[in-house]
């Protein structure tokens, strides 16, 4: 009956046609799609880069690229993933997308700054590729002084710009969803009935709104000293290069949350769906996300121990860096204890979201050794911190992003992806990234710098092995790419709940009409409630 | 006007999106200030920038600042409240919905924005003269640590100029609201365009007053 009638039923996908109606839409679920295709296109020219690297340094030698090439590779490797891939990615999607519809609302509060986000992203991405077409840059993604503002000479300026305005996609739609949370909840819709999905998503926003405007203007003064050649951060003028770093981390290191909080979010949503089972410690989730919003920015000296900053900045810094570990912990224990006694089931989903706990712990752990003012020393600037940093950013938040992107498939398109597939490629990725970045912990404690292109040959063996595991992961990227576009045609009709889940956003068709939902949804019951969904059924039939 | 009209055009000012004109208003309200939020944010790393340097080199900080005209300054100071109280006039007259009265003081805010504006460019103008604008020619007098000036400098350019930046923005939407208060588009039931416009314009008021003294006042209680 659901199949018959979708062919009918007016969607938001066939409300209209044409370019025009998807260039000028207001609605955030077809502005999440145009998120959706942006990010996807910068996801693998990201690993273009990635890939040019991983071959490099197949052997000890340059073989493949100079050193300044090499350094333009990683740079606008780092960047693309960074600020036009991860930062957008799961809020300006899957957040886009759902979270006016888990709060019971017929869109976000500004759907016109919403599609401006899209337009600032997208101007952001061309100025950022009209730098590597032109020349690239060879700054590494941090952009330090006194080296981008006064002796690269590389396209710092456009690449710069570019970061800018895609700084201000990502504060229009932390804003957006601030205003949206507050405001726009339906009757019912308490605080704490909300899922923890969109509680991750505002702690993400706060730190979106308070983080990136002082990237926006640092990102400004070094672009004001390199056109204008004024001391901002020169020490020949009496300038601080580091204070350009302080600047920067206070919205890096932040920055990291903002990828992996909306990843945290998702993964309350799955644990709890394919196991039958309210969050374990709801309040505890919920408050860890603000907790960690918190405390993320108070820890950025973090990255800065080895720059000449006090020893006793170090040491609170240091400090206060383990204290991120402990909401971290709580969510991931909070995940374990939800699976405890709950009917599990083993869908694709299911298993990025066991993949995230994994990685997200080997992540978090091996950041308690870098957090560690000793340690750290060691390991500075060596593929430690790289291997470190990808587990969390890459291990944590890509597979948050694409358990979501699974998850909620059927309900954007309306149709199943084919379930053996995307196993198969789930685990894929699941061997390949370990292939990739376990061997780059060792190779960070025996000593291999970060950014350099030739190595001493005993480092080889667990080079190529990464390289090797970088393959096997890039072949795990690509399957789901074709069958999502496979299932737009081919897939099975979803309908409107496969997963048996109790989110608001189940409870209207797949894909869901223009304006959500027929009439405003009152909501009567606890988020994760599986006993009130059952009685709903029941009812029903 | 009758009851039933204040009602239809109540509806017609409501986003879809939005179920009530007091969820619209406080959505754009909330909206404002989260972005005034972002803007502190904005501002605070060039604040922090200041605060460090000045640190650094009080003396020369305090030397530079001198050069700068206060009474100008001052007077700017003042033009601006001034434009904060036409600025809330406009507000006030919006909630009772008197068009003409609505027009005239957004009109009133704009010219007073305007001076400040013309004094804030004769000031750099002055500064342009006298060789202190950072960059080769960059002289001034009396000062052995000639780098560091330019930094204070540098600092003041970037920091009025961002401030004269969001003013001209500050204009161009009170442009706007002018046009559409002329054509009768607030009401009583309908003026959070205007009342959130107040909320920026206040906002930048503020800023300056923050610029105010840490540009040009911080000498003031040196030994001559």
């Amino acid at each position: 009956m659901i199949t018959a009638a979708a062919e009918e039923r007016q969607t938001y996908l066939n409300e209209s046609y044409g370019i025009k109606s998807w260039l000028l839409t207001k609605d955030h679920k077809r502005i999440a799609l145009l998120y959706l295709a942006t990010i996807t296109l910068f996801f693998f020219i990201g690993g273009i880069f990635a890939t040019i690297i991983r071959i490099e340094l197949l052997t000890p030698r340059g073989d493949l690229v100079s050193s300044e090439t090499y350094n333009k590779m990683f740079t606008m490797h780092g960047v693309i993933m960074i600020f036009f891939f991860l930062i957008p990615s799961i809020p300006a999607t899957l957040g886009n997308f759902f979270i006016p519809m888990m709060i019971g609302a017929r869109d976000l509060a500004f759907p016109k700054i919403n599609l401006l986000s899209w337009y600032l992203l997208v101007a952001g991405g061309l100025f950022a590729i009209f730098a590597m077409l032109a020349g690239g840059v060879d700054t590494g993604w941090t952009f330090y002084t006194p080296f981008s503002s006064s002796y690269s000479n590389t396209y710092v300026v456009a690449t710069v710009v570019g970061v800018f305005i895609a700084g201000f996609s990502s504060i229009l739609t932390g804003l957006n969803f601030i205003v949206t949370i507050h405001t726009m909840r339906a009757p019912g819709m308490t605080w704490f009935r909300l899922p923890l999905f969109v509680w991750a998503h505002y702690a993400t926003s706060i730190i979106q709104v308070l983080g990136t405007p002082v990237l926006a203007i640092t990102l400004t003064l070094v672009g004001v000293e390199r056109i204008f050649h004024i001391g901002v951060f020169d020490p020949a003028y009496g300038g601080d290069p580091v204070l350009f770093q302080h600047l920067f981390w206070f919205y890096s290191h932040p920055a990291v949350y903002i990828m992996v909080l909306p990843a945290m979010g998702v993964l309350s949503e799955l644990v709890s769906t394919f196991s039958k089972k309210q969050v374990f410690g709801y309040a505890f989730v919920a408050f860890s996300s603000v907790a960690i919003a918190i405390l993320g920015f108070l820890v950025w000296g973090h990255h800065m121990f080895v720059s000449g900053q006090s020893a006793y900045a170090s040491l609170v810094f240091s400090f206060l860096s383990y204290f991120v570990a402990i909401p971290s912990a709580i969510k991931v224990f909070n995940w374990t204890a939800t699976l405890y006694k709950g009917s599990i089931s083993y869908a694709t989903p299911m298993l990025y979201a066991f993949g995230f706990i994994g990685l997200f712990t080997m992540g978090g752990l091996t950041g308690l050794y870098v957090a560690a003012l000793g340690v750290d020393v060691h390991v500075t600037d060596t593929y430690f911190v790289v291997a470190h940093f990808h587990y969390i950013m890459v291990g944590g938040a890509i597979m948050g992003y694409l358990g979501g992107l699974h998850y909620w498939w059927p309900k954007m398109s309306g149709r199943m992806y084919p379930e053996g597939w995307a196993k198969l490629s789930a685990l894929v990725i699941f061997l390949g990234f370990n292939l990739t970045f376990f061997p780059q912990f060792i190779l960070g404690y025996l000593g291999m710098p970060r950014r350099y292109h030739v190595y001493p040959d005993e480092f080889q063996v667990l080079h190529v092995l990464s390289t090797a595991g970088a393959s096997v992961l890039a072949v795990g990227y690509v399957i789901p790419l074709i069958y999502f576009i496979w299932s737009l045609r081919h897939g099975k009709m979803a309908g409107a709940n496969p997963w048996g889940a109790t989110g608001l956003e189940w409870k209207t068709p797949s894909p869901p009409p223009t304006h959500n939902f027929e009439e405003t949804p009152v909501i009567r019951h606890e988020a994760y409630d599986y006993a009130a969904l059952m009685e709903e059924e029941a009812n029903v039939r | 006007m009758s009851a039933s009209h204040i009602e239809s055009v109540e509806r017609l000012a409501v986003r879809e999106q939005f179920d009530t004109a007091e969820q619209q208003k406080d959505a754009a309200t909330l909206g404002m200030w989260i972005f005034l939020v972002t803007e502190v944010m904005f501002f605070g790393g060039m604040f922090c920038a200041y605060t460090v340097y000045r640190s650094f080199f009080p003396n020369t900080f305090g030397r530079a600042s001198s050069s700068l005209n206060a009474t100008l300054g001052a007077i700017n100071t003042a033009v601006l409240i001034c434009s904060s109280l036409t600025m809330v006039l406009a507000v006030h007259f919006a909630q009772l919905g008197r068009r003409k009265l609505i027009v005239l003081f957004l009109i009133l805010t704009m010219l007073i924005g305007g001076v400040f504006l013309g004094i804030k460019a004769y000031e750099w103008h002055e500064k342009f003269v006298e060789h202190h604008v950072p960059g080769p020619s960059f002289h001034l007098e009396g000062e052995a640590l000639q780098g560091q000036a330019q930094l204070f400098f540098t600092l003041y350019f970037a920091m009025t100029g961002l401030h004269a930046l969001h003013m001209v923005i500050g204009i161009g939407i009170l442009t706007v609201l002018a046009i559409q208060a002329w054509k009768g588009k607030f009401s009583p039931a309908y003026y959070s365009p205007v009342d959130i416009a107040g909320l920026y314009w206040h906002f930048v008021d503020i800023i300056w007053i923050f610029l105010f003294p840490l540009l040009y006042l911080i000498d003031r209680h040196m030994p001559k």
